[in-house]
C-alpha cells in the first residue's frame, strides 16, 4: 500500500463516531384488517391449513380477474389521514412483474406512480427525552397484494419446497418514510408510534408474529471528514421481525458501516445499495445481495382494473371515523388530568382501551394521580403477567374507582388496598365484599391509642432511640403494630407514637 | 327436417316448437364433427356431457317446465375460454392438461340459457396469430379450400360454423381474431364493444383489447347470442354497466337515414382489388337499402398495427408470466428453480408466443417503457379520438375486414410482418374499444369468401346488427356454403 492511501486511512482512523450522522429511513408493510383479500372474497384469517383459503383469482388461474376490495381502500385512506398524508383523488393499479414460486400470477398488483396516500408525516418524541422530538416525513403509502409463503426443506436432504397460497392476495399497505431518522432509537420510536396509531384507528392488528406488520430499514452514515460530508453506501436491512430487532440491527449496522469506512473508505459512489439480513442469534447483519442484481420490475398499469376515484365527501366520511390519535390523548392526559408526560405516555402506549379505563377511574375517584399510579403499576403488572388486554381485566373501572376513593380518603391504607385489589382480581368481588372477606375494619381511636401505648411499653429501648433523635426507628414499631392489628393505619400509628413520645 | 340449412335462431324456434329434440340436434352436430373434424382440425376437444345435457333439456321441456332462450342449441367455444371440468388449453402445450375448476362468465350465461357446449375449438396458441397455424394441436384448415388458412386466432370457431359442425361458435378478438377468420370462412363474426361482454374466464392475451363475441351464420344469430352473453359482471372490473337491449328486436328497422362512412384509409395500397370491388358493391347494396354514404378519415390508421404490436405484446408478456411450471401447467424436468422456469417456458410455449413475450418484455423494460409502451398508449388515444370525430358525422364505418382472402397455409411462415398486416383493418376497433362486425359480402374468382367490416360507436352493436341483418335480407352470401361442406345430401 502506498503512503498516500496509508495516510488517508490514518486520517480516517482519527475520526470519532461522534462526528457521524446516522441516516435512517423505514419501509413498513401493514396488513389491513379486512375480512377478505384485496382482489377476491377469500378469507384473510390467519392460521388455516395450507391452501384452504384460495380461489381461482388468488391462485392466478388462467382467465381469472381481480376485483378491488373497497374496505381495503377505505382502511388505506383512513391510515393516510391519520398519518397526515395527501389522499389521492384518483388512484390506479400497476403490475410489478417478477418470477417467484409463491407469486402465482408472475406479477404483484401494486401501485407505482399514483399511490393512494401521498406525502405525510409522523411526529415522534421520547417521554424521557432520550432524543429531541422529530417530524418523520412520509414519502407515500400504497396498497398492494401480499405474496404466498414458501416453505423450504431445510434438512438439506433436497426435499421439495412447499407453497401455501392462503396469504396470497392479502391487502398490505406499504408505508415509506423519508430518510429522516437519526438514530436506531428514533427508528424504534417511529415504529412504536406508527403501530400505536394503526391499532388506535383499527386498521390493522399489527401482530408481528403473524406477519401483520413487517419492516425493513435503510441506513447509511454521513461523516464529516476532510472538510466535507461523506456518505457511506446505503444498506437495506430486510425482515426485521420485532422492534427490538430493528433497533439492534440498525445500531449494529451503523457501527459496522463506520468501521468499514475507517478500514476501506468506501463511499456511496463506490458501492451499490446492498441488502442485508439481521441474524438475531448472533446479533449481526449479514450480506444477502447487491441491489444491482435485482430485477427490472417492468411496472405498467394493470389493464384488468380501472382507476379508482375518491370524492371529498368519501374522504370526509372516513375522516369522521377517526377518533383522537395517541398524540392527542397524551396531551389530553397531561392537560386535563395533570399527568406527567411519562405517566401519560405509559397509559396511552397501552392502547385506547387503557386510556378509557384510566379516564373512567380518574373521573370517578377524583384523583387522577392516584389513578395513574395504580393503573400504571398494579393494573399493568397484572396485564403483562397474564398477557390479557384491558377489556379482560377482572376489575371494572367503577370498582377500581371505589377502591381508590377509599385510598384517597385515607379509609384504606395503600398496602391494605393492594391486598383488597388482589382479592378483587382473584375472586371477582366488589370492593366492599373484598374488604369484608379480608376482615378489614377501621380501628377506632381508643384501640389505636392502646396499641401505641402497648408498643412503647413493650419496647422501651426503641422508644429511647426515638427520643434520642433517631426518628426513623419508629418504623420498627409501626411494623409491629401491623402484627397486633393488621388494620392499624401505619401513618396514624407513627404519628401517635411520636406524639406519645413527645416528639 | 334438414338441420344443416338452419341457423341458430331457426334451430331455437324449431326446438321450442317441438319440431326437433335437443338430442336429435346435438346428435346431428356431433356426427358432423365426427365426419369432418379429421380434415379440418377445428375442434380440439368434444364435450362428453353434451348429449346428457340435451336429454335433460328435452325432459324438462316435455314435463312443461321452463327452459332457457337457447334451450338445446349447440355452441362451440374457443379453447381459450374456461369451461368447468372440460379441458381448456388455449392451443398451448403449456395448458395441455388444464381442466378449469370454473366456467367463464359467458359460458355460465350460455348454460343458464340452456345452450349446450358441444366442444372446444382450435386456435392460435394464446390467441396469438391470424391463421390458426400456431396451435400446439396442429393447424386448422379452411373449409373453402383445405390448403388455405381459416384466419385466426379464432380459426377453429370460424371453420366449424362454416363447415356446419356447430350453428354457433364463441370466439375472442384482440386485434381481429373474430372478424378476420369470419371473413376468411364466409360467416358473420361480431366483436362487441370493449366491456360489453365479461372477460372473466377468457384466458388473457392482451387484457385491454380482448373481447369475446359470437361467430354465426347470420347477424340475426349473432344478435340472439349477444343478448345472452352481454352485460355487467361483478367479476370483471372492466365490464360495462350499460343496459343490454334485446338485440334481436331492432334488426328489422330500415336503414333509411343511417349514415355510413367509407373509411378512406381502408382502401389504400395493399388491398386486393377483388376485395375492394366486392366491398364497393356491398356499399351500393347498403345505399339501395336507404343508407347514406360518404367518405371519412381515420387519419391515424397507418399507426394502428405498430401501436397494436407494442400494446398487445406488453400486456401478453405479463399475462403469460403465470405459466411458470409451478401450478397447473406443463412442467419441464429440472434440477433447480431457474432451470425449471427456463425449460418449462422454452418447451411449453410455441415460437410465436415466445416472440411476443420477448417483444413485450423488451418494450416494458426500464429505459424503453417511455419510447414504446407509453408512446403506443398515446397513439392509441389519438386513434380513439379519430373514431370520436368520425362518429360525430356518421353512424357506421365501412371497409374491408381483411386486405386479402384466405392465404395459403405456410405462406407467411417466414414473414411475420406480412402476417401482422392481415390485421391492418381490424386492430383499430380493438385499440379504440368500438364494436365491429364482419359479414360475408362476396366470393372471389378462386372461390374464397370476402368479408365486409362495419364499425359503430361504443355500445351501438344494435346499429351493426341492424345494418348487417338488412344487408343479409337482400343478399345470399351468408347462406352460401363451402362446396366441400354443404352438409349431408338428402
Amino acid at each position: 500500500m502506498n503512503s498516500v492511501n496509508e495516510s488517508a486511512k490514518e486520517a480516517r482512523a482519527r475520526v470519532g463516531f461522534d462526528q457521524v450522522t446516522v441516516v435512517i429511513g423505514m419501509e413498513v408493510h401493514v396488513q389491513l384488517a379486512t375480512q377478505s383479500k384485496l382482489f377476491c372474497s377469500c378469507s384473510t384469517q390467519f392460521g388455516a391449513p395450507p391452501n384452504t383459503q384460495t380461489c381461482e383469482v388468488c391462485t392466478g388461474m388462467p382467465g381469472s380477474l381481480p376485483v378491488i376490495n373497497n374496505q381495503a381502500l377505505q382502511l388505506a385512506i383512513k391510515t393516510g389521514l391519520a398519518l397526515n398524508c395527501e389522499i389521492a383523488r384518483s388512484t390506479k393499479w400497476d403490475r410489478k412483474n417478477y418470477f417467484y414460486p409463491d407469486l402465482p400470477k408472475g406479477y404483484q398488483i401494486s401501485q407505482f406512480d399514483k399511490p393512494i396516500c401521498g406525502k405525510g408525516y409522523l411526529d415522534i418524541a421520547d417521554a424521557n427525552g432520550a432524543f429531541e422530538p422529530r417530524r418523520v416525513r412520509l414519502e407515500r403509502a400504497h396498497l398492494e397484494e401480499d405474496a404466498g409463503k414458501s416453505i423450504h426443506d431445510e434438512s438439506s436432504r433436497g426435499g421439495n419446497s412447499k407453497i401455501d397460497l392462503n396469504r396470497t392476495g392479502t391487502p398490505l399497505l406499504e408505508i415509506v418514510t423519508k430518510p429522516d431518522m437519526r438514530s436506531a432509537a428514533e427508528a424504534r420510536a417511529f415504529l412504536t408510534e406508527l403501530k400505536l396509531i394503526l391499532v388506535y384507528i383499527g386498521v390493522s392488528d399489527c401482530n408481528m408474529q403473524q406477519g401483520s406488520l413487517r419492516c425493513d430499514g435503510n441506513i447509511n452514515l454521513h461523516i464529516e471528514f476532510g472538510g466535507q460530508t461523506i456518505a457511506t453506501p446505503i444498506v437495506e436491512i430486510k425482515n426485521l421481525n420485532s422492534f427490538r430487532a430493528a433497533e439492534r440491527s440498525l445500531t449494529y449496522e451503523a457501527r459496522r458501516q463506520f468501521d468499514l469506512w475507517q478500514q476501506c473508505g468506501l463511499t456511496i459512489d463506490d458501492s451499490p445499495k446492498q441488502t442485508r439480513g439481521w441474524n438475531d442469534a448472533q446479533q449481526v447483519t449479514t450480506m444477502q445481495r447487491e441491489k444491482e442484481e435485482s430485477a427490472d420490475y417492468r411496472y405498467f398499469p394493470d389493464p384488468d382494473l380501472i382507476a379508482v376515484s375518491t370524492s371529498e365527501e368519501e374522504i370526509a366520511a372516513i375522516e369522521e371515523q377517526i377518533d383522537r390519535l395517541p398524540a392527542i390523548w397524551r396531551e389530553h392526559l397531561s392537560e386535563v388530568y395533570n399527568l406527567k408526560p411519562y405517566d401519560a405516555d405509559v397509559i396511552v402506549s397501552q392502547g385506547r382501551g387503557l386510556v378509557d379505563y384510566f379516564r373512567e377511574v380518574a373521573d370517578q375517584c377524583g384523583d387522577s394521580r392516584i389513578a395513574s399510579n395504580w393503573i400504571g403499576q398494579e393494573v399493568l403488572r397484572y396485564l403483562n403477567e397474564s398477557g390479557l388486554e384491558i377489556d379482560r381485566y377482572p376489575v371494572a373501572p367503577r370498582q377500581m374507582a371505589e377502591l381508590l376513593k377509599r385510598v384517597v380518603s385515607n379509609q384504606l391504607e395503600q398496602t391494605r388496598a393492594k391486598e383488597v385489589l388482589n382479592e378483587m382480581v382473584a375472586s371477582q368481588l366488589s370492593v366492599a365484599a373484598a374488604i369484608e372477606k379480608l376482615g378489614i375494619k377501621a380501628v377506632d381511636h381508643d384501640e389505636l391509642k392502646s396499641i401505641c401505648q402497648q408498643l412503647i411499653d413493650e419496647h422501651p429501648e426503641v422508644a429511647k432511640q426515638i427520643q434520642d433523635g433517631n426518628i426513623k426507628a419508629v418504623g420498627r414499631l409501626v411494623g409491629k403494630a401491623r402484627k397486633l392489628n393488621p388494620n392499624a393505619n401505619p401513618g396514624l400509628v407513627k404519628d401517635m407514637i411520636l406524639k406519645f413520645l413527645g416528639i | 327436417m334438414e338441420i344443416s340449412n338452419l341457423g341458430a335462431s331457426e334451430l331455437v324456434s324449431h326446438l321450442s316448437a317441438g319440431h326437433l329434440t335437443a338430442v336429435d340436434c346435438i346428435q346431428y352436430f356431433l356426427q358432423r364433427i365426427e365426419q369432418t373434424n379429421q380434415s379440418l382440425n377445428a375442434f380440439v376437444n368434444i364435450s362428453d356431457t353434451a348429449l346428457q345435457r340435451a336429454r335433460e333439456i328435452d325432459a324438462r321441456r316435455a314435463s312443461g317446465k321452463p327452459v332457457g332462450p337457447l334451450a338445446g342449441l349447440p355452441i362451440a367455444v374457443k379453447d381459450g375460454i374456461c369451461t368447468s371440468g372440460l379441458k381448456t388449453t388455449a392451443g398451448s402445450k403449456m395448458l395441455e392438461q388444464f381442466v378449469p375448476p370454473y366456467d367463464a362468465t359467458i359460458v355460465r350465461r350460455l348454460i343458464d340459457a340452456d345452450g349446450i357446449v358441444i366442444g372446444k375449438t382450435n386456435m392460435d396458441e394464446f390467441a396469438m396469430g391470424s391463421s390458426t397455424e400456431h396451435s400446439h394441436f396442429g393447424a386448422v384448415k379452411n373449409p373453402w379450400s383445405l390448403d388455405r388458412v381459416p384466419g385466426g386466432s379464432s380459426g377453429g370457431s370460424a371453420a366449424c360454423v362454416a363447415a356446419d359442425m356447430s350453428p354457433v361458435a364463441i370466439g375472442s378478438d384482440t386485434g381481429g381474431s373474430i372478424r378476420q377468420p369470419a371473413s376468411f370462412c364466409g360467416i358473420t363474426g361480431l366483436k362487441p364493444t370493449y366491456g360489453r361482454v365479461s372477460r372473466y374466464g377468457l384466458i388473457a392475451f392482451a387484457s385491454s383489447l380482448d373481447q369475446i363475441g359470437p361467430m354465426t351464420r347470420t347477424a340475426k344469430d349473432s344478435a340472439l347470442i349477444l343478448s345472452v352473453i352481454a352485460g355487467h359482471d361483478v367479476k370483471d372490473s372492466t365490464s360495462a354497466k350499460n343496459d343490454v337491449p334485446d338485440f334481436t328486436r331492432s334488426l328489422e328497422k330500415p336503414l333509411t337515414g343511417v349514415r355510413i362512412g367509407i373509411c378512406r384509409e381502408h382502401f389504400d395500397e395493399g388491398l386486393d382489388p377483388e376485395v375492394e370491388s366486392c366491398v364497393r358493391e356491398a356499399t351500393k347494396v347498403l345505399e339501395s337499402l336507404g343508407a347514406a354514404t360518404c367518405e371519412i378519415h381515420l387519419p391515424h390508421t397507418p399507426y394502428a398495427v405498430a401501436t397494436y404490436y407494442v400494446v398487445a405484446p406488453c400486456e401478453a408478456s405479463s399475462n403469460l408470466a403465470r405459466y411458470d411450471g409451478v401450478r397447473y401447467t406443463y412442467r419441464a424436468a429440472a434440477t433447480d428453480l431457474e432451470q425449471m422456469y427456463c425449460q418449462t417456458r422454452a418447451a411449453g410455449f410455441g415460437d410465436e408466443v415466445k416472440q411476443r413475450i420477448m417483444l413485450g418484455t423488451y418494450a416494458l423494460s426500464s429505459g424503453y417503457y417511455d419510447a414504446f409502451y407509453l408512446k403506443a398508449s398515446r397513439v392509441r388515444r389519438m386513434i380513439k379520438h379519430d373514431y370520436d370525430q368520425a362518429f360525430g358525422e356518421v353512424d357506421l364505418i365501412l371497409g374491408p375486414t381483411s386486405p386479402t382472402t384466405a392465404f395459403s397455409i405456410g405462406e407467411h411462415s417466414h414473414n411475420p410482418l406480412a402476417m401482422y398486416l392481415a390485421d391492418i383493418y381490424t386492430v383499430s376497433a380493438n385499440l379504440a374499444g368500438v364494436p365491429a362486425i364482419s359479414i360475408p359480402a362476396g366470393i372471389s374468382a378462386s372461390g374464397l369468401p370476402i368479408g365486409l367490416q362495419l364499425q359503430a360507436r361504443s355500445f351501438d352493436e344494435g346499429a351493426l346488427l341492424q345494418a348487417a341483418h338488412q344487408f343479409q335480407s337482400v343478399t345470399g352470401w351468408h347462406a352460401t356454403k363451402p362446396p366441400l361442406y354443404q352438409g349431408p345430401q338428402t
